[in-house]
């Protein structure tokens, strides 16, 4: 097998040494990306045809809003009977010949997966996109311990030859253009250079068939868990994740506890939903259900699965009664597509695991909201993404409560008193009135000092000059 | 790990989920006055029935079903033929081999498949005969297999590790044909769900799969590129 | 029907003329207004900043001010959002909370009042200029307001209205957000006012004086052509 380089190691940002950094980073990245034009527009661009897609395929659903509340539903219900459901999920995986292991963070996790790869014996891993594993580093502690792993994802795989984590969580490698892909190919893999997307799509197909054969562990992700029958759903469009389950000996999928789901009916909305939010498809290419391992009399699939349930702070999430709707995402990314603050920082300012407004949601959750709270900071309140939610999370809603969770546990002191200062004046007209008044007359001066914020507003737009007179003492004149 | 740590994470987690749904969530925000918890004080845990009318339409008869995936299957750049029967199954097939040059054909022992197989000139695999040699699958031309049902709503085929020839089958050789009978076709994803509950009760395939047009990607630049890693083509041959 | 004058502090102190506006339209339709001088800020920036609180002083003391009145309106969708869908939230479970959705119910965005309140499209007004139309977020998804504004621009006379290439993106503004986080919200500022002046209006007409002060800002420093200007101020043109 072709040694890689590997990918996880210099995750910029999802490793932040001293998280106290976090916003300094968040800050400095978003400043330089920002300033990269040419970039933003690539971005923009590429998503531009998303909107048409995905409007098109909205269009086939003879009532998408209330296709909308179907799938919040399901997702609802079985995010608030987690108790019951979970372990129904386990008890029916088991009875089809499924181990399920548990653990209860990132550490576990690992220890986990590596101790089945130690079980298996294994020489190499092959591995299907899968965000969780992203969260927990495995490619990293795989690596360590000498397996060779290969991302089978073009996405996925592309990044790992560039050493970068994912830029967007369901488009791994949107921001790298063609160009630097054949670069990259040709270095690796030693392919000619071409600037065709289909020949370099056939140069990754023809380097990964090999390996999907050879490889003796496969790990995938999980988009759902199916409580009633024991069956584990996963959503792709390359066949890449088909092959990782269907020809290694065993095959290993890692999912967040909040992926279950109540019925296998479920499904029937949640499948085109996430398609449709997502891609604007109104199914992903491959839907696939694995109940457990090779069952006798079918003629291939793997000797044993394993399920590995992972907590990793989620139940603290859960146990945010306000917020607990954002367990309900079904990471389908329409809300990163949308949104104009991923589009102009790009994914990797974030210096998170999940980009975009539902990351900005969850990320303080699942590490700390002192440190994380900028990124709810970050956002103008639009609210496309919300809008976009196949599963109606509150999106921008929750980035509101997270900022006042922030300012209740650790406020700014300057900035408490700050707002305490302008409620004062706002409870009194008069001192309101003359504040304004002040403030109207002063502009000008205030122009010239520059004092921080209107520095900032300054340093790249113009303000008007304040009028004479304020409306309300033109209405009394009137 | 050993199994008493496994049984502490286990109860550790059931824990913690129990005791942070002690409080309880507000209603999801619903849009659609019919789901109003308002009325009952409590959820109404909905059932498909209810969300099917608001979903892709998959035709109210089975004429409509099948002008719906023919249309469903056109947009995904699948391709579909009607054939009169099996004999004019294997004859479309035998064709299409020779027009390929194709050299090796996987298959495996479902009826109608061993039918439409039968006349190829070229060699064949049988991946259902005894244990098969990956490589050997690797390197066919293409895959022929059955189909669980095709599905209208979206244009998907499903097919199941017990009666489609297994896992591998249906993805790794670089075309995939489906032999299927018109009798196939279900107007949704949830009549489809339904089928094979009834047809495998009590014992699902270890693997079902929709297969909703040939294996794609936009990973380069947002650009759809068709075979990713999966068929590059998808051709359903529909008998009768 | 006698209606009561919201004006944000920002209108008040910085953009009077809208008010005015507000004001002769309302009162050419033959209505009565009334502007209430206790009213000072909703305390939308605290609210946003995380300090609820501090802004939930604020609110009960605006409720108040506006108790007993008929319809209150607003000539910018962001506050009017703050009265209707954010103080039923900040005061829910306090004993102001029927207050509040009481308020919450009387309380209209100016182009949302005059088409789903008092039913005109067609105020007599006439504005010889090719306008495009920018959404303020707020208006759009808190309060729902999209058509309205359309539907009022439509009908006055000599006007030319034309679509932007980003007609639902956000133009940046958010309050605290664009001094905090300034080389974000001056990004979004150049995508939005970017597309809007590619329409080569004369005017981008806006129900929101913040987002008018955020592209009137990146316009004008860009030395590109087109303003903003409030929808009241078109509506209240006329050939006297
Ligand atoms: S929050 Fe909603 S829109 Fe965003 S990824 Fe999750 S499901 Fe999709």
């Amino acid at each position: 097998m072709t040694p890689l380089p590997t990918g996880s190691a210099t995750h910029p940002g999802t490793d932040i040494a001293a998280p106290r950094l976090a916003k300094k980073k968040f800050l400095h990245d978003a400043a330089e990306h920002v300033r990269d034009t040419g970039h933003r527009a690539f971005v923009r661009k590429a998503l531009g045809g998303y909107y048409t897609t995905r409007d098109a395929q909205k269009a086939r659903y003879r009532d998408y809003e209330q296709a909308r509340d179907a799938a919040s539903l399901a997702k609802w219900s079985a995010v608030n009977r987690l108790d019951e459901l979970l372990p129904r999920f386990a008890e029916n995986f088991t009875a089809n010949g499924g181990q399920v292991h548990w653990a209860r963070d990132a550490a576990e996790a690992r220890e986990i997966v590596l101790g089945l790869l130690r079980g298996a014996r294994a020489k190499a891993v092959i591995k299907s996109k899968c965000m969780t594993s992203e969260e927990i580093h495995l490619n990293q502690a795989m690596e360590a311990d000498g397996y060779g792993v290969v991302e089978s994802d073009l996405g996925e795989f592309i990044q790992q030859l560039r050493g970068e984590p994912p830029y967007h969580f369901v488009f791994p490698c949107m921001h790298v253009r063609r160009d630097e892909i054949s670069d990259l190919f040709q270095k690796h893999l030693g392919s000619p250079p071409t600037s065709e997307p289909e020949e370099l799509t056939m140069i990754a197909r023809r380097h990964m068939r090999r390996l999907y054969v050879e490889a003796d562990v496969g790990i995938t992700g999980a988009n759902f868990l199916v409580a009633e029958t024991g069956q584990i759903s996963i959503t792709e469009n390359e066949g890449n994740a088909r092959l990782t389950a269907g020809l290694p000996r065993v095959h290993i999928a890692i999912a967040g506890i909040e992926k279950v789901v109540d019925r296998l009916d479920d499904l029937a909305v949640l499948l085109p939903m996430l398609a449709t939010a997502g891609t604007g498809q109104p199914l992903t290419c491959y839907n696939t259900l694995y109940s457990g391992p090779r069952r006798a009399g079918e003629c291939d699939g793997p000797e044993e699965m394993h399920v590995v349930l992972l907590d990793n702070r989620r139940t603290e999430i859960l146990a945010d009664p306000e917020q607990r709707d954002s367990l309900h995402c079904i990471r389908c990314g329409a809300c990163l597509n949308v949104c104009p603050i991923f589009k102009n920082v790009g994914g990797f300012t974030y210096g998170t695991t999940y980009q975009g407004p539902i990351g900005s949601v969850i990320t303080p959750h699942l590490r700390g909201l002192a440190d994380w709270n900028h990124l709810s900071g970050a956002s103008s309140l639009c609210g496309a993404c919300t809008d976009a939610c196949p599963v109606r999370i509150d999106i921008h809603h929750h980035l509101l409560h997270n900022r006042r969770n922030a300012a209740r546990t650790a406020p700014g002191r300057f900035e408490r008193l700050g707002h305490r200062l302008f409620v004062a004046a706002a409870s009194r007209p008069w001192l309101f009135a003359a504040g304004g008044w002040w403030f109207r007359k002063s502009l000008g001066l205030l122009k010239a000092l520059r004092p921080p914020l209107l520095k900032a507003w300054l340093a790249t737009r113009d303000l008007p000059p304040a009028p004479p007179h304020s409306f309300r003492s033109q209405w009394r004149r009137r | 790990m050993s199994s008493t740590r496994m049984g502490d994470a286990r109860e550790t987690i059931l824990a913690r989920v129990r005791e942070a749904l002690r409080l309880p969530a507000p209603p999801p925000h619903l849009q659609s006055p019919a789901l109003d918890p308002a009325p009952t004080g409590s959820l109404p845990v909905l059932p498909l029935e209810a969300a099917r009318p608001w979903l892709p339409d998959g035709g109210d008869s089975p004429e409509e079903s099948r002008r719906i995936l023919g249309e469903n299957l056109a947009r995904l750049k699948a391709e579909l033929h009607h054939v009169a029967d099996a004999a004019a199954a294997a004859a479309f097939l035998a064709d299409l081999a020779r027009g390929r040059n194709w050299k090796r054909v996987a298959t495996h022992g479902h009826p109608l498949v061993a039918t439409a197989a039968a006349t190829l000139a070229c060699d064949t695999e049988r991946v259902d005969a005894g244990p098969f040699d990956k490589d050997a699958l690797e390197a066919c031309d293409a895959g022929v297999t059955s189909c669980e049902v095709l599905v209208a709503q979206t244009g998907s085929v499903l097919v199941s590790s017990a009666t489609c020839g297994g896992r591998a089958l249906s993805v790794l050789p670089h075309v995939h044909v489906v032999v299927a009978t018109a009798d196939q076709v279900v107007p949704t994803l949830g009549d489809a769900l339904h089928a094979v509950r009834e047809r495998h009760a009590g014992r699902l395939p270890s693997m079902l799969s929709f297969i909703t047009g040939p294996s794609r990607t936009g990973d380069i630049e947002r650009i759809l590129v068709l075979g990713a890693h999966g068929p590059k083509e998808l051709i359903v041959l529909l008998v009768g | 029907m006698r209606i009561d004058l919201f004006i944000p502090c920002f209108v008040d102190q910085m953009a009077p003329r809208v008010g005015m506006a507000v004001a002769s339209v309302l009162e050419r339709l033959g209505h009565t207004c009334e502007f209430r001088p206790a009213q000072t800020c909703c305390g939308q920036p605290s609210f946003n900043a995380g300090y609820w609180d501090e802004a939930r002083a604020v609110a009960i003391r605006t409720v108040g001010v506006f108790a007993g009145t008929e319809a209150v309106v607003g000539p910018s969708g962001s506050c009017v959002a703050m009265l209707r869908v954010f103080y039923p939230q900040l005061l829910a479970g306090t004993p102001h909370e029927t207050a509040a959705l009481d308020l919450a119910a009387r309380t209209f965005e100016f182009g949302e009042f005059l088409v789903k309140k008092l039913g005109v499209t067609d105020v007599g007004a006439r504005f010889p200029h090719r306008v495009t139309y920018h959404d303020g977020c707020h208006g759009l998804r808190e309060l729902r307001v999209k058509e309205e504004p359309r539907m009022l621009l439509k009908a006055v006379r000599d006007l030319e209205l034309v679509e932007c290439d980003e007609p639902e993106s956000c133009c940046g503004f958010g309050g605290l957000f664009s001094v905090k986080y300034p080389m974000i919200s001056t990004a979004m500022a150049e995508v939005k006012g970017g597309s809007l002046a590619r329409t080569d209006c004369d005017y981008i007409v806006s129900s929101d004086p913040s987002c008018q002060l955020q592209l009137d800002g990146w316009l004008s420093r860009q030395g590109k052509k087109p303003r903003t200007i409030h929808l009241a101020e078109v509506l209240a043109g006329t050939d006297a």
